[in-house]
């Protein structure tokens, strides 16, 4: 690696952050006037034109805010648990490829490019949850504690569904590496209209990955105050609220790069404007809003599900039609193979709908289920 | 709870995002309240003559429930009475700070002299300018001691931040 190219990446990783920090910052925003309008609200509008300068508002307020400790916290890991949030958070989006290479004035628009892409994100999130654990277990508080106690059992939980949900789309590929998925989109059509049993088990395991409602139960409030965040005030509150938003961010990047395509636009709209497909950003940009606003609007509908709930959906629900996804995407590709993928796709489309139409009568047979166990 | 169930309370959500929100935006636009919200305490006089209702009796006094009614009753001077009856109120004095806007001593006026009000704009700085006396309270009196003290400031006329048709026992009363 020459001194140039190691200048040029570091460059590059700290346009990424500071690219997610503001958009975190604004996302706030967004999110909180969205919700307000959904609820027939106005949301902040006070600081600025519109309540264009509330980010910055916050971001003061939150840094002259007093850092109360906790007595009882372990002193070292209550200072590191909201660091390791935040850096695995932001690390993870490096590997997101924003454009062609060579796009991003000469230098590839991306900060690492690695050929176990996903799996790496995949592995990095997780490690975020180290944070939250941490954070929980740091802080002496039990509140805390269950908080973090849940949250680790949340995500190993959905871990697993959302492992198995892109495996049928990686048998597809054969590759891990980013780059070549969306390569392969681009060529053979998004993924999600092949994979869509595994993109819908992807996109709610996010949800839950991120700890967003309905699954962001590690921080129900009216259980455990604030979850592993009761202890923590001022800049440390910020930098988990930072990392959960950036960790949202990532997601939307990754389902869009997995499912829709990544920064390549949708090949027929070429025939209207010829080479809008390749304009670089916007339609990465386009689809992780089209992720951030289903994000946000979810959170404006949904009540919060309750534990066994959570955990029964994620194991008797999730991981087996996950699995089931898996199986199918191998059995096709090893037994018909070069069959055209859209026949998969027709298949998925038919057992989705099965699903979800039998999903009623299925959660009753559980819900009966529950009741009868109930009584032993 | 079905998939079809979920769709339709996004579809809720969704729709709502595009209404026109509740919100009054207070300062700025006046709120619109009910004609019965009780606010600012009116004495009421009787229309045809301008003379006070308020005979000085101190049920309203003896009615309230937080004490914060001090009533003080003088004689009528005959050649020019206050009020029709003996007695009038020499001194009446409500304290906003202690006041909790029930309306009983409203019902316990024998002469419907006390109304309640619709005006709730009173925030001021200082413990004492929160009792108001009748010159804060005769009907003809148009906004809250600090309302008044800051358009005198500022040179403008008081500008309420509410409009109500008011109730008709407010005789006299007239909110923009």
């Amino acid at each position: 690696m020459t001194a140039a190219h190691f200048w040029i990446t570091l460059l590059k990783a700290v346009l990424v952050a500071l690219a997610l920090l503001t958009t975190f910052a604004y996302m706030t925003l967004v999110e909180r006037r969205l919700l307000a309008r959904m609820q027939i609200r106005r949301g902040p509008n006070r600081v600025g034109p519109l309540g264009l300068l509330q980010p910055l508002a916050d971001a003061i307020k939150s840094v002259f805010k007093e850092d109360v400790l906790a007595t009882n916290r372990d002193r070292v890991v209550f200072f590191l648990a909201p660091l390791i949030s935040i850096t695995t958070a932001l690390t993870v989006f490096g590997a997101i490829p924003a454009g062609r290479p060579g796009g991003f004035f000469g230098a590839n628009p991306w900060v690492f490019n690695l050929d176990i892409g996903v799996i790496f994100i995949l592995a990095f999130t997780s490690l975020g949850v180290y944070g939250i654990f941490l954070a929980g277990w740091a802080s002496g508080s039990k509140y805390s504690l269950l908080g973090g106690l849940r949250s680790s059992a949340q995500v190993i939980s959905y871990e697993l569904g959302q492992g198995l949900s892109i495996l049928g789309l990686l048998i597809l590929v054969g590759s891990a590496n980013l780059r070549s998925i969306v390569h392969w989109q681009y060529h053979h059509g998004w993924l999600i209209a092949f994979q869509l049993i595994g993109f819908a088990c992807f996109l709610i395991s996010s949800f839950a990955e991120t700890n967003r409602t309905p699954f962001d139960l590690p921080e129900a409030e009216q259980e455990l105050v604030a979850g592993y965040l009761t202890e923590y005030s001022s800049l440390k509150w910020a930098l988990f609220q930072m990392s959960e938003y950036v960790n949202m961010i990532t997601a939307s990047a990754l389902i869009s790069t997995l499912f829709l395509g990544g920064y390549r636009g949708p090949a027929f709209l070429d025939a209207v404007v010829p080479g809008i497909s390749g304009w670089p950003y916007l339609w990465l940009l386009l689809k992780i809003a089209l992720f951030l606003f289903l994000f946000i609007w979810v959170r404006a509908t949904f009540p919060r599900l309750r534990y066994d709930q959570l955990m029964r959906f994620g194991w008797k629900v999730l991981f087996p039609v996950a699995l089931l996804n898996a199986l199918l995407t191998a059995a096709f590709v090893g037994l018909l193979p070069g069959l055209s993928p859209w026949i998969l796709g027709l298949v998925s489309l038919l057992i989705l709908i099965a699903l979800l139409a039998l999903g009623d009568r299925l959660l009753a047979g559980n819900r009966k289920l529950a009741r009868g166990s109930a009584g032993d | 709870m079905g998939v079809l169930d979920l769709a339709k309370g996004m579809g809720v959500t969704l729709g709502k995002l595009f209404s026109k929100p509740l919100t009054v935006s207070y300062p700025e636009s006046r709120v619109q309240l009910k004609p019965r919200f009780r606010g600012r305490h009116v004495l009421t006089r009787h229309p045809d003559t301008g003379l006070e209702k308020c005979i000085g009796c101190s049920l309203c006094a003896a009615a309230c429930p937080s004490y914060a009614i001090y009533v003080e009753a003088a004689e009528n001077d005959p050649a020019h009475p206050v009020s029709p009856g003996e007695r009038y109120a020499k001194v009446y004095e409500i304290n906003m700070l202690r006041c909790i806007f029930c309306g009983l001593c409203e019902e316990a006026c024998p002469t419907g002299a006390i109304i309640l009000g619709n005006e709730f704009e009173m925030a001021d700085y200082r413990y004492g300018d929160f009792v108001y006396g009748k010159e804060d309270m005769l009907v003809g009196q148009y906004g809250s001691r600090p309302q008044r003290r800051e358009a005198e400031r500022q040179g403008t006329p008081v500008r309420l931040g509410l409009s109500v048709q008011p109730r008709e026992e407010l005789e006299g009363v007239r909110y923009p």
